[in-house]
């Protein structure tokens, strides 16, 4: 069965762990043939949120605040730059009814990349 | 200091120091920013831009006093500012070869000959204000951004006009640098069906400018007051750039506002309200300016909210005096208004030109359910018209409920001041100011 495994830290423990650490995870949970999808994300106030609402794409800075909206999905996409991401947000079907939080997925600093 | 050298120096401090040459100068004032959108392009993020700009000053106050100034300036000075940025970073690559920005600059393509179009380097304009105004940013981001790096006033002015601590928002203008580079927000402007929404985003952010700049009074610090100008110096820049109708209508609202600036308050700081103004006070060539925009706006049948508002404005205008005033037209530009934007607020205000039309209890039939279910009870200005009308109809007692109720709803001295005199008035007292 697949399963999503959601990290969520406060402030406090955003970086308690490095991302080297995090890296030899992830390398382990591939090497185990288990691991699907992961990415370390940039911090909360990096999101844009989607709402589309009567055929109109409302935008707002930072993460989604309903706090009767629920996490239902999520989709893991490749967009040229904020804007693309927005549209292809703005295309998923829950986003007429819900929030679409749009977050940037950064790479993990583990050192001197070749040159 | 007279205004202008003042405004300069708080806006243009760098150049100063540079060179003593007045066109070196001048050409910064005029340019300085042009060169710089361009820069941002060419480089991929705002502070290199600056550090480019800086070069390109620079090198021009080192070149032009042998070489003459050159035919294209902007253009030798954006090719300057490029290229000693670049070798600059290059050398900074061999030395420490895993510095963030180095990398960055490794992998750009190679830099073609600097495009001196001048078509290219307006568009480049345009994208630097659909950046900084861009949505994913907070409203405070993209005004404290917008007045940076389009406007080019110096944080410290910015911070004393906004009434905010310098760290507070020079923290914001870093924050919201980052989020540019972290969410990818790219440098362009919005094609097709994404123009308008993102057009209107950018009216907004020029417009709350405006506000901040137009609600400052006579002892608040004159960079504040000076904002209602920057606003509308942004709103001509747009204008030249993308001469959409909405565009045209917020520089019309702007200009037809600020037109009555010197008859809005008395030197106490109270506020004088629309009827009681003295129009001989009003500035009649932002009036005939404004008017001229609004036309030229409705004329285009893809005319927006701020068209419509400024039309309404421009009724007000170019009516000689409160009882001149076409209220049978403002009536019908809020009906326009309303059909676009049916926000409470919007329909108080066609309620009190409803009432002018047709008298206090038609405003009064409107006014009630507004506030008992339309949303407006905590809304002071709303109270405020509700007194208002139940006074023209006699009803004095209700009137000072409902003036009370508007005291009760806000903090403002001059509003609480205005309203104190009008249930003074109702009292047959005279408030002495």
């Amino acid at each position: 069965m697949k399963y999503l495994c959601l990290v969520y830290l406060d402030q406090e423990n955003w970086s308690a762990c490095s991302d080297t650490v995090c890296a030899a995870f992830g390398q382990e949970l591939t090497d185990s043939r288990q691991l699907l999808a992961a990415e370390p994300l940039h911090p909360a106030h990096t999101a844009t949120t989607v709402r589309v609402r009567g055929g109109q794409v409302h935008l707002y800075d930072g993460p989604f605040a309903e706090t009767k909206e629920l996490l239902a999905g999520f989709y893991l996409v490749d967009a040229k730059d904020l804007n693309e991401a927005i549209r292809i947000a703005s295309g998923i079907p829950p986003a007429k009814y819900g929030s679409i939080e749009v977050r940037p997925v950064r790479q993990l600093d583990i050192g001197h990349a070749a040159a | 200091m007279p205004r202008n050298e003042r405004q300069a120096e708080v806006r243009f401090p760098l150049v100063a120091q540079l060179s003593d040459s007045p066109e070196i100068q001048d050409l910064f004032r005029r340019d300085g920013r042009r060169v710089f959108a361009s820069l941002v392009r060419l480089l991929g993020s705002f502070d290199l831009a600056e550090e480019a700009l800086q070069n390109a000053f620079v090198a021009a106050t080192e070149r032009w006093p042998q070489s003459g100034i050159p035919r294209n300036p902007v253009a030798w000075l954006i090719s300057a500012g490029r290229f000693r940025t670049i070798d600059h970073l290059r050398r900074q690559r061999r030395m420490a070869p895993w510095s963030e920005v180095a990398e960055q600059v490794g992998a750009m393509a190679d830099p073609g000959p600097a495009p001196d179009e001048r078509e290219a380097v307006e568009d480049d304009r345009l994208r630097l204000i659909f950046t900084c105004c861009h949505p994913s940013l907070s409203e405070e981001a993209c005004i404290a951004l917008t007045l940076r790096e389009v406007c080019g006033l110096t944080t410290e002015a910015i911070a004393h006009a906004c009434l905010i601590a310098p760290t507070t928002l020079a923290q914001r203008i870093v924050r919201a640098k980052a989020k540019i580079r972290d969410a990818g927000i790219p440098f362009e402007v919005p094609e097709g069906d994404a123009l308008p929404a993102r057009l209107h985003h950018v009216l907004r952010v020029v417009y709350l400018v405006f506000n901040e700049g137009y609600s400052a009074s006579q002892g608040d610090d004159l960079m504040r007051q000076d904002l209602a100008a920057e606003a509308i110096r942004l709103g001509r820049l747009l204008r030249e750039l993308l001469p959409e109708p909405e565009v045209l209508g917020l520089l019309a609202l702007m200009l037809l506002q600020d037109s009555r600036r010197a008859a809005r308050a008395t030197a106490a700081g109270d506020l004088i309200p629309l009827d009681d103004q003295d129009r001989g006070q009003w500035d009649r060539g932002a009036i005939a300016e404004g008017a001229a925009l609004v036309r030229e706006a409705l004329g285009s049948q893809r005319f927006g909210t701020y068209s419509l508002q400024a039309a309404i404005a421009a009724v007000h205008a170019e009516a000689a005096g409160p009882e001149a005033t076409d209220w049978g037209e403002i009536v019908g530009l809020y009906d326009a208004l309303a059909r676009i934007e049916p926000s409470p607020v919007v329909l108080l205000n066609r309620a009190v030109a409803l009432a002018m039309r047709d008298g206090p209890e038609a405003g009064l039939a409107l006014v009630g359910p507004l506030i008992e279910t339309g949303g407006l009870d905590r809304y002071h200005l709303a109270h405020a018209v509700k007194a208002d009308l139940l006074r023209r109809t006699g009803h004095n007692g209700a009137a000072r409920a409902s003036y009370a109720a508007a005291l009760e709803l806000t903090r403002q001295e001059p509003e609480r001041r205005l309203l104190r005199r009008r249930m003074a008035e109702l009292d047959g007292t005279e408030e002495k100011f």
